[in-house]
């Protein structure tokens, strides 16, 4: 181990070999310093542990130890040795033109070299002229033997043999003044070279020594400027306060001290470093080196104050960028942020679902993503590449592809550019809208549309056969309304043809009947009687017939008067007393409790209750005949109900006996006479009244033919 | 009543069984009877004989019972002539028609002869007064 540290131990640099030389400069005189310094040096760059250094007090005529490292003070007090004892192996050695190896033992109880712990010594001759090999040495280096003598061990042992030479064999007064000088010149020399001022005060401040950039700042003489020495004097009050605070505070620290600079009085910063130097002649001083920070403070300030700015600019981005991401994020379309390469720098989250996927999901997945940033890299290359002009939106459909579900989305992409100040392409934003909702309204509104044409052509085709049906129905109603017309119209004529013979017919058969031509057989009488009745007969077709004409007609309008409908029942049976009389039935009559007052046609009225009254004198053979009146006031209707206990009606004819010339029994040799009329024109009467005639019979049961009506009747 | 019996009527009708029944029954019912067939006879009969009253059947040839009477209530020498308008025209509106043609009466056919009679009296007595 020990070797290989040894052969590995480096030179020592031209610095450090001139530090030492410099401290033999600096301690011209002492000897003892010198030599305790070489061998410290020898300690850090030689790698030497332990040696001792002696040297030759030419006075007392010995060889005495001067310094030592690794041993004790003693041990190097203990080496001493009378040159006169030639025989002695240290007065030997000094003789040897060589290093001398000194065996280890032990004298009077002590080691024989000390310190060095019985080990054998090597023992180097320091010469005054390194080259005379005959001359005596004046001093040796003891040193542990195996110790490795490297070329800093020589070159110690040159520069130290030829110090002790000087301060041992020191010759002339003029010799040490030239020296004196030369030596002091070299240090003014040195420290001037040094560009921060350094200065060695006493205590108090005063100056001692200083190099120029120090006299610069510190000292002025009478001739200079007022200002100058003003500034002077103010930076010496500085520093001394300065050093006046150091030594109470903390010595060893550096400090910072505001001077004036005296040439143009701008403000200086210094950063001042002070040592106390002990000196056994000139005592305690003080070594200050001042360096000129005042630039490197104004670019420490610079770079806080670029840093403070900086660093609000970074808070002011983040922001910026964070409500940027709170935006984008919110947008439910895609959006992305590609840079100048191509490189996508910005992504929400819409968009990542589209071109990003982890990766452990499965190959599918991964291959639809790249397809995307196919397609979408492609989309934006023109855009890159600087295809457009400034300021242009690109638009595009790109096919793109749910990674997760593979369902096709189809996108419309919108990519403008992000150019700065200068027109250079920084990034391209793009948004991608989701098409698939557009397209599918867009084929809902198709659908829609078609629907509503189909409907609308379907309306319009139902409308023109409406209308066609419409018109042949109007055609039809006016043909029905002539005919119904021609019909009325033949059958007035026809009613009024067949009168005028009747009238004939029955006038002179009447006039016979009168004994126009005299007194008549009673056969012809009773004759004649048969065709006067006959000859009645058919004029009682005749006029029904022309009633239903005139009714169907619209020719016998309402005659709106008030009558009190209890009144009008007597007045019916006094028309028909002949006939009541004849038919020995009890023909009787209940009023309403609470007659209403009818606003009605009253003849018509009358009309239908004859003509119900006189059926049922005709249909029944005993019993009786009730013509009740009732009125109903909470729906208005009164009510005329003629009831007797004739031969009633099957309810399976009910309906046929309201029919144009219907009986129950149609044949020719039917047992009733009468046109067949009545109930017919009965009906058309209580309809144009606003009311109606309901039967209710059976066959052997009688009958019950009930007239309502309101008691207004509809204009 | 003696009054009226020899009063003259002119009977107006075109149909010949029906003027002559009606005729032939005044005549047996004491009136005096003159016949007319249609509307040009009955005003120049009644011009010339001033009767007493006439029976317009409506319905006739060539001037009708309508005109006819218009005519003779147009005339001063005829207009204080009671006319009773005679038709088979049964119609709602055709004794209106014949009350503003000026007719002072109206009487439906089929009429028997005596109706007819009692009809004439009463007017002759209207006229009477």
């Amino acid at each position: 181990m020990r070797s290989i540290s040894r052969a590995t131990a480096p030179l020592a640099t031209a610095a450090a070999r001139l530090e030492l030389l410099e401290y033999f400069l600096v301690h011209y005189e002492d000897l003892p310093r010198c030599a305790q310094a070489s061998l410290e040096w020898l300690v850090r760059h030689a790698g030497v542990r332990r040696c001792v250094c002696l040297a030759i007090d030419g006075e007392a005529g010995q060889i005495v130890g001067v310094a030592g490292v690794g041993v004790t003070p003693d041990d190097v007090e203990r080496y001493a040795a009378a040159l006169t004892h030639i025989h002695d192996p240290l007065v030997r050695a000094l003789t040897a033109p060589a290093p001398t190896t000194l065996r280890s033992g032990r004298e009077n109880g002590h080691a024989r070299y000390p310190g060095f712990s019985g080990a054998n010594v090597l023992a180097v001759p320091l010469r005054g002229d390194d080259h005379d090999e005959d001359a005596d040495a004046v001093g040796l280096l003891l040193l542990k033997t195996g110790t490795s003598v490297t070329g800093d061990v020589n070159w110690l042992v040159t520069v130290l043999g030829q110090k002790f030479d000087q301060i041992r064999g020191r010759g002339s007064l003029t010799e040490e003044l030239r020296k004196l000088r030369r030596e002091r010149a070299l240090f003014f020399t040195i420290i001037n070279s040094v560009t921060d001022p350094i200065m060695l005060t006493d205590t108090e401040g005063r100056l001692i020594v200083a190099n120029s950039r120090a006299e610069k700042l510190f000292a002025a003489t009478e001739e200079e400027s007022e200002g100058r020495r003003r500034a002077v004097e103010l930076n010496n009050m500085l520093f001394s306060a300065a050093l006046s605070r150091t030594a109470v505070e903390a010595p060893s620290e550096a400090r910072e001290l505001l001077l004036v600079d005296p040439s143009d009085g701008s403000d200086l910063l210094f950063e001042v470093l002070s040592t106390t130097v002990e000196d056994p002649r000139e005592g305690t001083g003080i070594v200050s080196v001042l360096r000129n920070i005042t630039d490197l403070r104004r670019a420490t300030e610079q770079i806080e104050e670029n840093y403070q700015k900086l660093r609000i600019a970074e808070a002011a981005v983040r922001a910026e960028r964070d409500r940027l991401n709170l935006i984008i994020d919110s947008v439910a379309d895609p959006i992305l942020v590609t840079d100048q390469s191509g490189a996508t720098v910005l992504m929400n989250a819409p968009a990542e679902e589209l071109f990003t996927v982890g990766a452990e999901a499965p190959p599918t997945a991964q291959r639809t993503v790249q397809s995307n940033d196919a397609h979408f890299s492609s989309f934006i290359s023109g855009l890159l590449l600087g295809e457009s002009g400034p300021g242009e939106i690109r638009r595009g459909e790109i096919g793109l592809m749910n990674p997760v579900s593979s369902e096709t989305i189809p996108v419309e992409a919108i990519a403008g550019k992000v150019l700065t100040e200068t027109g250079e392409l920084t990034a391209v934003v793009t948004i991608l809208h989701d098409r698939r909702e557009a397209l599918e309204r867009t084929r809902l509104y198709e659908q829609l549309r078609a629907a509503s044409d189909e409907l609308q052509m379907r309306v319009q085709s139902a409308t023109a056969e409406l209308a066609t049906q419409n018109e042949l129905l109007r055609r039809q109603a006016i043909e029905l309304e002539q005919a119904s017309r021609l019909k009325s119209q033949f059958l007035a004529n026809m009613s009024h043809e067949f009168r005028t013979p009747l009238n004939a017919i029955l006038g002179y058969t009447h006039m016979l009947l009168q004994g126009v031509a005299g007194d008549l057989p009673a056969n012809i009488r009773r004759q004649l009687t048969r065709i006067d009745s006959n000859g009645r007969h058919l004029l009682t077709i005749i006029n029904e017939i022309l009633d239903i004409t005139r009714i169907e007609a619209g020719k016998m309008p309402m005659q709106i008067s008030e009558f009190n409908l209890n009144e009008l029942v007597p007045e019916v049976m006094a028309e028909l007393d002949p006939v009541i009389s004849r038919s020995k039935l009890t023909v009787t009559s209940r009023p309403a409790s609470a007659p209403p007052t009818m606003v009605s046609d009253r003849q018509k009225v009358k009309q239908v209750i004859v003509n119900l009254l006189s059926n049922a004198l005709k249909f029944t053979h005993q019993g009786g005949i009730e013509i009740s009146v009732d009125y109903d006031g909470g729906a208005q209707l009164a009510s005329i109900a003629v009831r007797d206990t004739g031969i009633g009606i099957a309810p399976e004819h009910h309906d046929k006996i309201f029919e144009d010339f219907r009986q129950v029994d149609d044949s020719p040799s039917r047992q009733y006479g009468g046109t067949g009329l009545g109930l017919a024109i009965c009906r058309r009467l209580a309809s144009a009244l606003g009311g109606r005639i309901t039967l209710q019979s059976n066959l052997g049961e009688g009958s019950t033919f009930t007239l309502t009506i309101p008691a207004e009747a509809p204009q | 009543m003696t009054t009226q019996n020899g009063a003259l009527i002119l009977v107006v009708d075109d149909y010949q069984d029906a003027r002559e029944m009606y005729a032939e029954y005044l005549q047996f019912s004491g009136f005096r009877v003159a016949e007319a067939r249609n509307g040009n006879e009955a005003v120049a009969q009644a011009r010339s004989l001033k009767p007493d009253l006439i029976l317009m059947d409506l319905s006739l040839p060539g001037m009708d019972g309508w005109e006819a009477t218009r005519v003779l209530k147009a005339d001063e020498t005829t207009k204080h002539i009671p006319i009773v308008a005679l038709t088979g025209h049964a119609l709602a509106g055709a004794s209106e028609g014949a009350r503003k043609a000026g007719c002072d009466s109206f009487v439906t056919k089929p009429c028997l002869p005596d109706d007819l009679v009692i009809e004439v009296r009463r007017m002759l007595n209207v006229k009477q007064g």
